[in-house]
């Protein structure tokens, strides 16, 4: 089902798309959005969802389960929240991608911003996932507790900037954070250091990368070209020392 | 090197105890064992929880304050001396437990409530309706009706409201922070009278759904146990930005507290450290508050009211005034002395300002604005009794929360150790052993029977002051009279003094 957005409310247009939900619908297009907030939001089941345009803020807030996909760029808080499902960006994502995430995959093919995957959560077999095709602003991973980010650093040649922003992990304390190219320890927060990528984690971000390449597209092959840096918390109780009884 | 001297002294009297050794059992703290023919007492671990006073079956246990005197000092008190000592020893952030306990004058006790004399009549609750049903929620400017065919329709589209049956409702304690088997007593006492209570910030156990429509699920910094099904659960969403305990202090739950349970409720791994962030990240401003208050509207479809908590802090007004016009619904306001089971004890006892001034300067500003009826007023720390409940809806509330008040129904007895997680009456633990020691529905009618007598007495406030309903003392400071507070609080409070 075919639903222009153009000019309308954000709750003109999610009404409908409840709607057309309820009415049976599980594959929509959403058509000419113009930063309309909240797309998506608390949605659950196998729901397909394709927007042109550009999705306002919290894009897929508390969603669990359909797959969002944006022909564009997005705005801040993609996947807030979310516990499950699908998010893919073709363009840019901005502050706050996966905040508080706690399942899905979130995949943007261009550059995030400030506070990426901010205290991510594992719970069980939910481990969500963020890989951004471009750079990450400061505060990558703030407080993560769980999960797995991976920022690949390309289509960036021309604006030669770093991959990482500064405080990189900071109070992080589960997950893992994996980067293509080496990572100079300055950018690091309190709370996290590089290890040494294991089978494992090889074998994680091929599997990862595998989808995300065939989404957009791209070769896996030069993507390993450049080998990845891990950053992994250096406790699960990183305050455990910090208060004290009478 | 000296070491502070225990608080408590366990006496046993040797005639009376016949070495049943039941409070070596019941003493969760290790403040009492066996030494081959006798119960031995180890005084600095005592916290005077009184567990094994009310379990020896022959009264032969009795705790006594500091046994041991300490030379005077009005600065440098007993208090001052031990937590130096504490903090040279560790290097660490003094926890606590419970409220404040450096403030102890009340303004709610320097208020007088008025009563009719002759002039117009008093009013018998026994024999007369009152009302104290309550609404939780944005109120219409004005309703517009229509008519059709015979019948007259409301045409005015009313936002969604709590409905309450009283003007007391039970606050935000998280399953992690309090037991399973408190968490389920609240919920049923909230049910037995109306109410409700909250899930705090840890989720919400799969056996406190059958409550949910009681139940006002909390979204904190965390965003622990929060989805989809939580949400829609919930009579209603409160956003968690502050607490009265621990203003502008995140939390951190320890990850020895993280069992099975509550790993699934709170949806993270067993054993690691639950940390709510200081802020929510997704807001640092009051525009970023409505677009949570407005992402919440639409996940739930815009059918329940979505409330905002913050501590009582020096700007609460203008930062009130900026919760109501972000959308939300209400806003619940916590005072400097509310309480908590964990917070570092400077800042319980330091920072924020009292209920009272709170309600008064928030209720006021927001009248000024000309958009106090966009939103309802929820005022909480340290509601000890009725006449704490009826002064602050006079000054300005629409309904008080009680957390405390509520636990010390299920037994607590105050002794200020919750952070410890060996709560000796099941409340404040996770410990299997120590949770069956409280029983959820004797639990529930405790607390249910605690608001009964307060909503009793509340009629019997309200029928003295010739009032038959609860809305007409909502913000009626007028039948407030300050007895011993000075010009400036009683200008802050709108509140005149005794005799004039």
């Amino acid at each position: 089902m075919r639903i222009v957005a153009n000019y309308k409310h954000y709750k003109e247009l999610n009404e409908e798309v409840v709607q057309a939900i309820k009415n049976g619908a599980a594959q929509l297009t959403l058509e000419d959005v113009n930063g309309q907030r909240f797309i998506a939001d608390c949605l659950k089941g196998k729901l397909k969802i394709d927007i042109y345009g550009t999705p306002g803020n919290d894009l897929g807030m508390f969603m669990d389960g359909p797959t969002v996909t944006v022909f564009g760029n997005a705005q801040d808080g993609v996947g807030n929240t979310m516990s499950s499902g699908k998010i893919i960006i073709h363009g840019d994502g901005r502050d706050i991608v996966g905040h508080s995430m706690r399942g899905g995959k979130i995949f943007v093919r261009g550059d995030v911003g400030y506070r990426v995957g901010i205290h991510m959560k594992t719970y069980k077999s939910n481990v969500p996932i963020i890989v951004a095709g471009g750079r990450a602003g400061d505060f990558l991973g703030e407080y993560m507790a769980g999960g797995i980010i991976i920022i690949l650093g390309m289509h960036n040649t021309a604006k030669k900037t770093e991959i990482l922003g500064d405080w990189v992990a900071t109070g992080q304390h589960g997950g893992a954070i994996y980067v293509r190219g080496e990572v100079d320890d300055s950018k690091l927060g309190n709370g996290a250091a590089q290890f040494p990528m294991t089978a494992d984690d090889e074998m994680t971000v091929k599997k990862v990368l595998t989808e995300y390449c065939r989404v957009f597209g791209l070769g896996l092959d030069s993507v390993f070209e450049t080998d990845f840096t891990k950053i992994a918390p250096v406790s699960h109780r990183p305050y455990a020392a910090l208060y004290t009884c009478e | 090197m000296y070491s502070s001297v225990p608080e408590f002294r366990v006496l046993i009297d040797k005639q009376r105890c016949r070495l049943c050794k039941r409070c070596i059992e019941n003493c969760s703290f290790g403040a009492l064992e066996w030494r081959g023919d006798k119960v031995k007492a180890f005084d600095d671990r005592c916290v005077a929880c009184l567990r094994c006073v009310s379990m020896c079956p022959e009264d032969a246990i009795t705790l006594r304050r500091t046994p041991s005197d300490v030379s005077a000092h009005p600065v440098w008190t007993e208090n001052a001396r031990r937590d130096v000592f504490t903090q040279s020893r560790t290097g660490a952030i003094l926890l606590a437990s419970t409220g404040n306990e450096l403030h102890e004058s009340i303004i709610f006790d320097h208020l007088l409530l008025d009563a009719c004399q002759v002039t117009n009549p008093a009013i018998d609750p026994l024999r007369e309706p009152i009302e104290l049903r309550t609404y939780i929620g944005r109120k219409p400017r004005s309703v517009e009706f229509e008519a059709i065919g015979d019948s007259i329709k409301l045409k005015t589209e009313l936002s969604p409201a709590l409905r309450l049956d009283i003007p007391i409702m039970i606050a935000q304690m998280s399953y992690g922070a309090i037991s399973l088997e408190a968490h389920e007593a609240l919920a049923r006492a909230a049910v037995m009278r109306g109410t409700t209570m909250g899930s705090g910030e840890g989720g919400l156990h799969k056996n406190l759904y059958p409550y949910s429509d009681h139940i006002i699920v909390q979204v904190a910094s965390g965003r622990f146990g929060v989805h989809p099904a939580y949400l829609e659960a919930g009579a209603a969403v409160e956003i968690k930005i502050g607490q009265g305990a621990k203003p502008g202090i995140g939390g951190h739950l320890p990850g020895t507290k993280i069992t099975d349970e509550i790993s699934e409720a709170r949806m993270i791994p067993i054993g690691a450290d639950a940390i709510s962030p200081a802020p929510h990240h997704d807001i640092y401003s009051i525009e970023d508050l409505a677009q949570l208050v407005n992402s919440l509207k639409e996940a739930t479809r815009y059918k329940k009211p979505v409330l905002v908590k913050i501590a009582a802090v020096h700007n609460v007004a203008a930062i009130s005034s900026g919760i109501c016009r972000a959308g939300a619904d209400a806003i619940v306001i916590d005072g400097f002395r509310a309480g908590t089971g964990a917070t570092p004890k400077v800042i319980r006892d330091n920072v924020g300002i009292p209920i009272e001034l709170a309600i008064a300067v928030v209720d006021q500003r927001l009248r000024e604005e000309g958009i106090r009826r966009e939103t309802s007023l929820i005022a909480s720390g340290t509601i000890r009794n009725s006449g704490d409940v009826a002064k602050a809806i006079a000054l300005g509330a629409d309904a008080v929360k009680i957390g405390t008040a509520a636990l010390i129904a299920l037994g607590c007895t105050v002794c200020k150790r919750c952070y410890t997680g060996k709560c000796a009456w099941g409340i404040a633990t996770q410990d299997p052993k120590l949770r069956s020691r409280l029983d959820p529905a004797d639990g529930a009618q405790r607390v249910s029977n605690l608001l009964l007598a307060w909503s009793i007495e509340l009629k019997e406030i309200l029928g003295a002051a010739g009032i038959n309903s609860i809305e007409s003392l909502r913000g009626n400071r007028d039948r407030l009279r300050g007895y011993g507070l000075d010009h400036t609080t009683l200008e802050i409070l709108g509140v005149q003094h005794a005799g004039s």
